[in-house]
């Protein structure tokens, strides 16, 4: 098991290196200035140089490609242009946000996927489920950022149930990790947002639990089940949707990936101050340092997750061999 | 392995008349029980119209402003008789805005489609085919490009390419072959061991000719299926990337029409011109997965219900 898993880290540490270096010489072999996208162009002439000479810019590209990966090490992007502070300390400040908006929406999904496809493949035939699946393919066929719209426009501004736009109340300042995100306030804002995130995430879960729950349905164990003459509600979720749920951990795994990505415009609709709204607006403001830290960490997070629902399959089943 | 060759192996596998299951045969009988698959085809022979004659069908230059009878600008009107998806805030008629952005959809969608089945089908197919080396090498390139999250990366690549639905396209193909690669591979590792396969290498065929004239046409129902799911994801992946700011600025599309809207903050009251791209949008890929469903059970004869 150990192995395994520091295999599977190995595997990830590798392939970090490999996006990090596709990222540097997509920078470096654009057209035009290249040295643009490490030292801001507007500053003055001798400030320029100098930076030039500080980050290595005058040197040969494999000698700025060693120093940039010495720098990653260290986790040392560099100075962001636009706030003129170490971009390690901003992303720092933007991680927590991310992952609480992906968590909670991960959860809500979930919940209401395994559930609702468990439920489903009970219902296999009818037109209940065909209802099912049509209004699950509606979500997933709706971009999430204009649900997010419609969300905000419906429950934010017209019915003023929740509040439509970033974190927490303006004028509201928060210093410490508690009292931004463990407040009422707080709350309040999260739900909007991790509705949405949540209604475009739940077709993946819902759908496979189905299609999972169809095969395990015609097992032996179950036919068992109902000659002992068990309740329909207790064969369905205590004999076969635990044993339907591997698979939809596994295609989890592989969906963070997408999920992160949806989660760059869910943010930027409702002005959510993560990662994802940031690189947005970092290439908007030219801040390449910014965003290629940003990048690099979102890819890594991704390979992260990634990393924990592979073991967190093997740990589940035991019929899974992990040499 | 000449053009030809493809041709007719990809002719027989239409009009194959051999076994009466063939596949337009099963698509179209399940046309005809499953009433969602149909007006899934309705609806996109709708857009498919609509994306064709867009500039025949628009009322209007999708930049054109609009005055009223006091020559006031036509400023956020709600719907009306003379602009029925109603006017933006410098006065102009969304409607049209609408109709162009389905050609824009289409092509997009179409386009990066075509590519990525291509793409991802040869390699699936060669790394299938081939196995050891070669398959172990292609399969770690599909690794990496698994490893990249897609819009945060289409981002970058945005801030070094200049914005245009070219490098849209590229983007989405860059970064989805490899769902198609993967899963045409394990659907080759299975056909590759079957005994007509085998007769085939014995009867002195070139591994090209067996690619092609053995394993393509019992891969081709599972491609068409993925390049109706990449169609999907194209439209998608393009109406987001307008929408944060960075689509083609020539080209009027759906994303970027709301990215106008977000922008301007006219999605907090103008209800019109929020719901009408979007509605575009979900009708549009709504009608694809509707298709795709019974494709589905074309390539997957489990899924037949009996």
């Amino acid at each position: 098991m150990l192995g395994f898993i520091m295999k599977r880290i190995f595997t990830m540490v590798i392939m970090i290196l490999l996006v990090s270096t596709m990222i540097f010489f997509l920078f470096r072999t654009m057209p035009g200035d290249p040295t643009a996208f490490i030292v801001d162009p507007s500053i003055p002439k001798e400030a320029r140089d100098q930076l030039l000479e500080r980050y290595g810019l005058n040197d040969s590209l494999w000698k700025q490609y060693t120093i940039f990966l010495k720098d990653l090490v260290r986790l040392d992007f560099g100075n962001s242009f636009f706030y003129g502070r170490p971009v390690t300390v901003i992303i720092k400040d933007l991680i927590p946000a991310t992952l609480i908006l992906m968590f909670t929406a991960m959860l809500f999904a979930y919940i209401i996927g395994i559930l609702g496809g468990a439920w489903m493949a009970w219902k296999r035939g009818t037109k209940l489920e065909s209802f099912g699946i049509t209004i699950s393919l509606i979500f997933r066929s709706a971009p999430s950022f204009w649900v997010g719209l419609m969300m905000i426009l419906i429950f934010a501004v017209r019915l003023k149930w929740f509040p439509g736009q970033g974190m927490r109340t303006s004028g509201y300042t928060g210093e410490t990790f508690r009292e931004i995100f463990l407040t009422l306030d707080f709350l309040k804002h999260l739900i909007l947002p991790s509705i949405v995130a949540g209604l475009y995430f739940v077709a993946t879960p819902l759908l496979i639990m189905r299609n999972s729950m169809l095969e395990v349905l015609s097992e032996d164990y179950i036919e068992m089940a109902h000659a002992k003459g068990l309740k329909e509600s207790k064969i369905l979720y205590r004999h076969a949707a635990r044993n339907a749920l591997l698979p939809v951990i596994t295609a989890g795994a592989l969906f963070i990936g997408s999920a992160m990505g949806g989660l760059v415009l869910i943010e930027y609709v409702f002005s959510w101050p993560g990662l994802g709204r940031e690189i947005q607006r970092a290439v908007v403001r030219h801040d390449y340092p910014l965003a290629q830290g940003a990048f690099i960490i979102i890819a890594s997070l991704v390979m992260f997750m990634n990393l924990v629902a592979d073991v967190l399959y093997v740990i589940l089943d035991p019929r899974i061999s992990y040499k | 392995m000449s053009k030809t060759v493809v041709s007719t192996s990809i002719k027989s596998f239409f009009t194959s008349k051999k076994n009466s299951q063939g596949f337009f045969p099963v698509f179209i009988n399940n046309l005809k029980r499953d009433k969602l698959a149909l007006i899934g085809v309705i609806l996109l022979i709708f857009f498919i119209g609509v994306g064709i004659f867009a500039d025949f069908i628009a009322p209007y230059e999708p930049r054109e402003r609009h005055y009223n009878e006091e020559g006031k600008i036509r400023r956020l009107e709600a719907p009306s008789k003379d602009h029925w998806f109603g006017t933006t805030d410098v006065g102009r008629d969304i409607f049209s805005q609408v109709v162009l952005g389905t050609k824009t959809a289409l092509t997009v969608g179409i386009l990066a489609a075509l590519l990525v089945t291509l793409v991802g089908a040869t390699v699936g197919i060669i790394a299938g085919y081939s196995g050891g080396v070669v398959d172990a090498v292609l399969m770690r390139i599909v690794d990496f490009f698994y490893a990249i999250p897609f819009i945060p990366f289409v981002i970058i690549l945005s801030a070094v390419l200049k914005p245009s639905i070219w490098n849209i396209i590229l983007a989405v193909s860059l970064l989805s072959w490899r769902t198609v690669a993967r899963l045409v591979r394990s659907q080759v590792l299975s056909i590759a061991k079957r005994p007509f396969i085998k007769a085939a290498k014995v009867a002195g065929a070139s591994h090209s000719r067996i690619m092609v004239k053995y394993i393509l046409p019992n891969v081709i129902p599972l491609i068409l299926l993925e390049m109706a799911f990449m169609v999907n994801f194209a439209i998608m992946a393009e109406a987001s990337i307008a929408f944060l700011g960075f689509g083609d600025p020539q080209k009027p599309s759906w994303g970027q029409i709301l990215h106008i809207n977000f922008v301007t903050g006219n999605s907090r009251s103008a209800w019109w011109w929020t719901a009408t791209p979007g509605l575009a949008i979900v009708l549009l890929l709504l009608s694809i997965f509707f298709i795709t469903r019974a494709l589905e059970e074309v390539v997957d004869p489990r899924l037949r219900r009996r």
